[in-house]
């Protein structure tokens, strides 16, 4: 210590032309956390918040008290969806560099986290996701097409041409609506859990938010929230190590894991491999199953590496090390995965190809489709009156006169 | 009809929409066990239980936060933020959420939550317990801004608020609570009992939102006004002795313009009075729209009357409130300008 007081500004361990390093990541090896019962107390599981649940060892063999056996049937299915999240990513990528959309975020490295979490959660519990869980829509049923004709703002937009590309929303799925601003819905998930407890309903609802928007004070409010209650909703940190530029240090990550930061509420966390799909399933059945059986939230850290740019508006390259995705000692979800599968003779390189054909050509017909409901440049165009819809249930007059006077500016063309 | 003070009326309104609908419950700091700071909410967790009257932590964006994801999962949330003056925490919430989630979602997902929140000075609250922030929520497309002055518009507005499926802010007055005040600190205190809009049914009725009120009729000058200022300007047009239509906006968003321009194309003349400060104020939206719908008829500049552009000072309470005096002066001025 030094004898005067002194900032300490958080840096990562590598920038641009650095070698990758993640000597910062605390890792324990597969099988080694021990699992307790759901209905454990905070205090006595509090260690669960700094060791790291891992399924999959070195050998790719599922091992330890965390390992949810699931069929082999079921692992190819989250195979799937884990594949085709990646390969839609892909194509919507390339499409917006072709300008064809406005402007696109993938997944990818961090597609185990919607998929494994889709599969462990019921069907009617309630999502609240952030910008990167794509794969919960898909997961939830929602259709190729639809996802592209939201990213184009085209005539079959489920937004009708009001949101960003990416901020999808699913009733039917039960997921809610995107927000672009971070951490808001995360007290959402918390009042919304609360409301199936105080209906007598065994629902339960589940929000992410990034490590960064940790640091907003909705995820403070609804932490609060949610262990006063004691409400029934699991708490996800996709801790991806990036926020845009800053890493997971200047949200504060640098002394404590993220999932203790509900340890001082009473709130047990789990930290978990964010890129094993079987140690993610394993550890939100559990905080589930504590949820329905009145045991309060949970909040899960999962511990994974944002493998492209925060968005298509962002170039990393002018702040992290090229190569640092490969040097992530977690590795990358499909391919730990399809190794798995492949060690316990349920898989093969073969098959990982085909399907991975499949699926581009699945993608493509997509976008054929999705392109005959208009695009950015080319008809069907949405119709711009629809802007005064939805404001309200019972809209106020003047945005019905506005509406006329917008159509009337249109019809009159282009003249001032 | 019984006799109401306006906390009885607001109370009366959650007692009789709660028993109604079992989806409607009301969360806040204090309401429960203790019944609100200003009572509101008193006997209603004994009532309906401590699921559906539920005491919240201090934090305004978490009370908001957690009732619109009661009310995207079917609730009907009352949310009581104590001050006016504390909702800033919760801001992001009602401006980028509460208020979009219908039109982003292109109504498949809403949440109709009513917040409510005593406002305005006059009770010694200094700068943080005073404020009258309306205008910055009118200003958000998405929610219904309203502002009740009397018992009777209390009840009604209330529950027609609780029941809308748009997101409400209610401003209470709370200088109004106990009795309607004109503006003039030195003289006791009067109570609801003598006034008409103190008698309120006991059982279920509305007030449309979206609707003024003429509470005053008359010829000479039209007084746009709200909340506690409504009883000010009535006793400041008496006692100027002009002839003043004093309206009751009351549903600030959606405005009933109709009413007020009528009013205005008869009279020739507008003063538009609120407590809160006049820069960007309600009261601008209100007077470009009547000198745009009513600029012929006019017979001078509409003008403002409003709390000074500062903060609100403890112990310059009633130089800063735009009580009987100011009001009379801004009376004179629109009337002074006759040729």
């Amino acid at each position: 210590m030094a004898n005067k007081s002194r900032l300490h500004i958080p840096k990562p361990t590598a920038r641009p032309g650095d070698e990758p390093d993640f000597s910062y990541l605390d890792l324990s090896p597969a099988g080694s956390v021990d699992k307790p019962p759901v209905a454990s107390r905070t205090r006595d599981i509090e260690y669960l918040s700094s060791g790291l649940v891992r399924v999959l060892d070195e050998e790719h063999h599922a091992v330890g008290p965390w390992n949810p056996t699931l069929d082999p049937s079921a692992l190819q299915v989250a195979m799937r969806w884990m594949m085709l999240n990646r390969v839609f990513d892909q194509r919507m990528w390339q499409i917006q560099r072709q300008g064809r959309i406005s402007f696109y975020m993938e997944a990818a490295g961090e597609e185990a986290v919607s998929i494994a979490q889709g599969m462990a959660l019921r069907p009617g519990d309630m999502c609240f996701p952030s910008y990167r869980n794509q794969g919960l829509y898909m997961y939830r049923g929602m259709n190729l097409v639809d996802m592209m004709c939201q990213c184009l703002s085209n005539t079959r937009d489920m937004c009708k041409g009001r949101q960003l590309p990416i901020m999808y929303h699913s009733k039917e799925g039960n997921v809610f609506s995107i927000s672009g601003n971070l951490a808001t819905q995360y007290p959402h998930a918390v009042g919304w859990a609360m409301a199936s407890a105080i209906k007598g309903e065994d629902h339960i609802a589940a929000s992410w938010v990034g490590d960064g928007s940790t640091a907003e004070a909705d995820f403070h409010h609804a932490l609060t929230f949610a262990a006063v209650y004691q409400a029934p909703v699991i708490l996800n940190v996709v801790n991806n190590q990036w926020a845009i530029s800053t890493f997971q240090g200047t949200a504060g990550g640098e002394r404590r894991a993220f999932a203790a930061r509900g340890l001082g509420l009473g709130i047990p966390g789990i930290r978990v491999d964010g890129n094993d799909l079987l140690a993610i399933y394993a550890v939100t059945v559990w905080a589930a199953d504590r949820a329905r059986r009145g045991g309060g939230p949970t909040l899960i850290e999962l511990v994974t590496y944002r493998g492209g740019a925060h968005s298509t508006s962002d170039d990393p390259t002018k702040y992290r090390p090229k190569d640092e995705w490969a040097a992530f000692p977690l590795g990358d979800p499909i391919e730990r995965l399809k190794n798995h599968l492949i060690v316990e003779g349920h898989w093969s390189e073969d098959k990982h190809e085909a399907l991975n054909e499949e699926l581009k050509a699945e993608v493509m017909a997509a976008w054929k489709e999705a392109q005959q409901y208009g695009t950015m440049t080319e008809g069907p165009f949405l119709d711009p009156s629809t802007m005064f819809d939805d404001v309200y249930a019972e809209p106020p007059k003047r945005l019905e006169s506005q509406r006329r006077r917008m159509l009337d500016l249109e019809k009159n063309g282009g003249g001032i | 009809m019984a006799q109401m003070n306006m906390i009885e009326a607001i109370r009366s309104a959650m007692d009789v929409v709660m028993d109604k609908d079992p989806n409607v419950i009301v969360l806040g700091q204090d309401v429960g066990y203790f019944g609100g700071v200003f009572r509101c909410t008193d006997g209603l967790l004994r009532k309906y239980g401590d699921h559906r009257v539920i005491d919240a932590p201090i934090a305004e964006g978490g009370i908001v936060g957690a009732a619109i994801g009661m009310g995207l999962n079917g609730l009907r949330p009352v949310a009581e933020i104590q001050f006016a003056d504390y909702i800033y925490p919760g801001f992001d919430q009602v401006v980028s959420e509460l208020a979009r989630i219908r039109y982003r979602s292109c109504g498949e997902f809403w949440s109709p939550v009513t917040i409510r929140t005593p406002c305005g000075g006059g009770i010694r609250g200094g700068q943080t317990h005073s404020q009258s922030p309306e205008a910055i929520f009118t200003h958000v497309s998405g929610i219904k801004t309203v502002m009740p002055s009397n018992p009777y518009d209390a009840k009604g507005l209330l529950i027609a608020s609780i029941e809308s499926d748009d997101p409400i802010i209610f401003f209470e007055p709370k200088r109004i609570y106990n009795g309607p005040f004109d503006g003039d600190p030195e003289k006791p205190a009067v109570s609801w009992a003598s006034h008409p809009k103190g008698e309120v049914p006991e059982g279920y009725y509305t007030v449309p939102i979206g609707k003024a009120e003429i509470v005053r009729p008359g010829d000479e000058l039209t007084i746009v006004t709200y909340g506690t200022l409504v009883h000010v300007a009535a006793a400041a047009a008496e006692a100027v002795g002009v002839d003043a239509e004093v309206i009751d906006v009351r549903s600030l968003s959606p405005l009933d313009a109709d009413t007020l321009i009528e009013s205005v194309k008869k009279t020739g003349r507008c003063l538009i009075a609120h407590e809160a400060t006049r820069f960007g104020g309600y009261g601008a939206e209100l007077s470009a729209t009547l000198q745009r719908e009513c600029f012929y008829y006019l017979e001078a500049p509409i003008r403002r009357v409003g709390g000074w552009d500062t903060p609100y000072p403890h112990a310059f309470e009633w130089q800063y409130f735009p009580g009987k005096k100011r009001l009379a002066a801004g009376i004179r001025k629109v009337m002074e300008t006759a040729a």
